[in-house]
């Protein structure tokens, strides 16, 4: 059977079913003002929204294998490449861009000029320390687990802070496969 | 056409055995068979990994016997899906794949269901069963 072909961001999001913009943005408003009555600092709230992304990235993964067809990158370039042009757009249909490559090349920061989870949203005085959308760094930083890299994702620059576009940082700590309990010298 | 299919097996990334489902008593096993098949089977591919004259090899995707074929489909994320069939079964590699936008749907889309455990969704279940029917299969051929 010949290989499936990988399927771009834009055709992937066209076939997937809709929801309303607003409620995604409302839900995860309503998410973010519970957290920070719950748990009142802020750090804390950073850390659990982290958490939050990363329970969702674990499983995000395999959706995303299934529906893009992605074949394994070959290196970490690629895999900036493919979370920014075909995983943003296939989840929040925006697309995201790539740069600031250090010189080994493990990493780089993810460009994000539109973010529907900020639709609306102005950050308060009481809340400047938040990461508005740290969740997006535990996606991020979960789907890649999956695969075998161990990652840090941090935020450069933040809309919602007074900067002009959101970006996030991702460096590659590691690249950790399978290991089985097979010594060859034993 | 008889029932092709004898028998599909999901496994975690680590070996266990977490979906057994077996269509007709061609292959059915008990528990514990199902069990050992599936981590036999775990290592073994790894082993294939190892042992292939091929650079880039990522495991066992066919194998074919006298009264079987086995095929597997490994995801990029370390679940196998593999099913045991009559020998000469067309089409189950998109089976496979189609198994495995079920698993990612009704699956890890479950938020109660564990990471690396068992599966138990029944939506799971049914949406498996129509996709195994005979037409379905033919269908997929595509």
């Amino acid at each position: 059977m010949a290989p499936v072909a990988p399927r771009s961001g834009d055709a992937i999001f066209a076939n997937i079913e809709r929801v309303n913009a607003e409620l995604f943005t409302l839900t995860y408003g309503a998410i973010v003002r519970q957290l920070l009555t719950d748990l009142e600092e802020v750090e804390e709230v950073n850390k659990q929204l982290e958490q939050m992304g990363y329970n969702i990235g674990i499983r995000l993964i395999d959706e995303f294998l299934a529906k893009s067809n992605v074949s394994r990158c070959v290196d970490f370039r690629e895999t900036a490449d493919v979370i920014a042009k075909v995983g943003f757009k296939m989840f929040l249909g925006v697309t995201a861009s790539v740069s600031n490559w250090d010189a080994e090349g493990t990493c780089c920061s993810i460009i994000l000029e539109d973010n529907p989870l900020v639709d609306f949203v102005e950050l308060p005085d009481t809340c400047q320390g938040l990461y508005y959308c740290n969740i997006l760094s535990g996606v991020i930083r979960g789907a890649l687990e999956m695969v075998s890299m161990k990652t840090e994702v941090t935020w450069i620059r933040d809309v919602l802070r007074g900067d002009d576009v959101f970006e996030l940082q991702v460096k590659l700590l590691k690249q950790v496969p399978e290991e089985y309990p097979y010594k060859d010298d034993e | 056409m008889a029932a092709a299919i004898y028998s599909l097996y999901i496994i975690n990334k680590s070996g266990g055995l977490i979906y057994y489902k077996d269509y007709g008593s061609a292959g059915r096993m008990d528990t514990n068979d199902s069990l050992r098949v599936a981590s036999l089977w775990h290592s073994m591919h790894a082993i294939s990994q190892q042992l292939s004259p091929v650079s880039g090899c990522l495991g066992i995707e066919l194998l074919q016997a006298d009264t079987f074929d086995l095929h597997c489909y490994q995801s990029l994320t370390g679940t196998k899906f593999f099913v045991v069939c009559e020998p000469g079964t067309q089409h189950m590699e998109s089976l496979l794949k189609y198994i495995y936008e079920l698993y990612t749907d009704y699956v890890l889309k479950n938020p109660f269901y564990e990471m690396e455990m068992p599966i138990r969704c029944e939506l799971f279940d049914i949406n498996l069963t129509q996709a195994v029917q005979k037409d379905r299969v033919a269908f997929l051929g595509r």
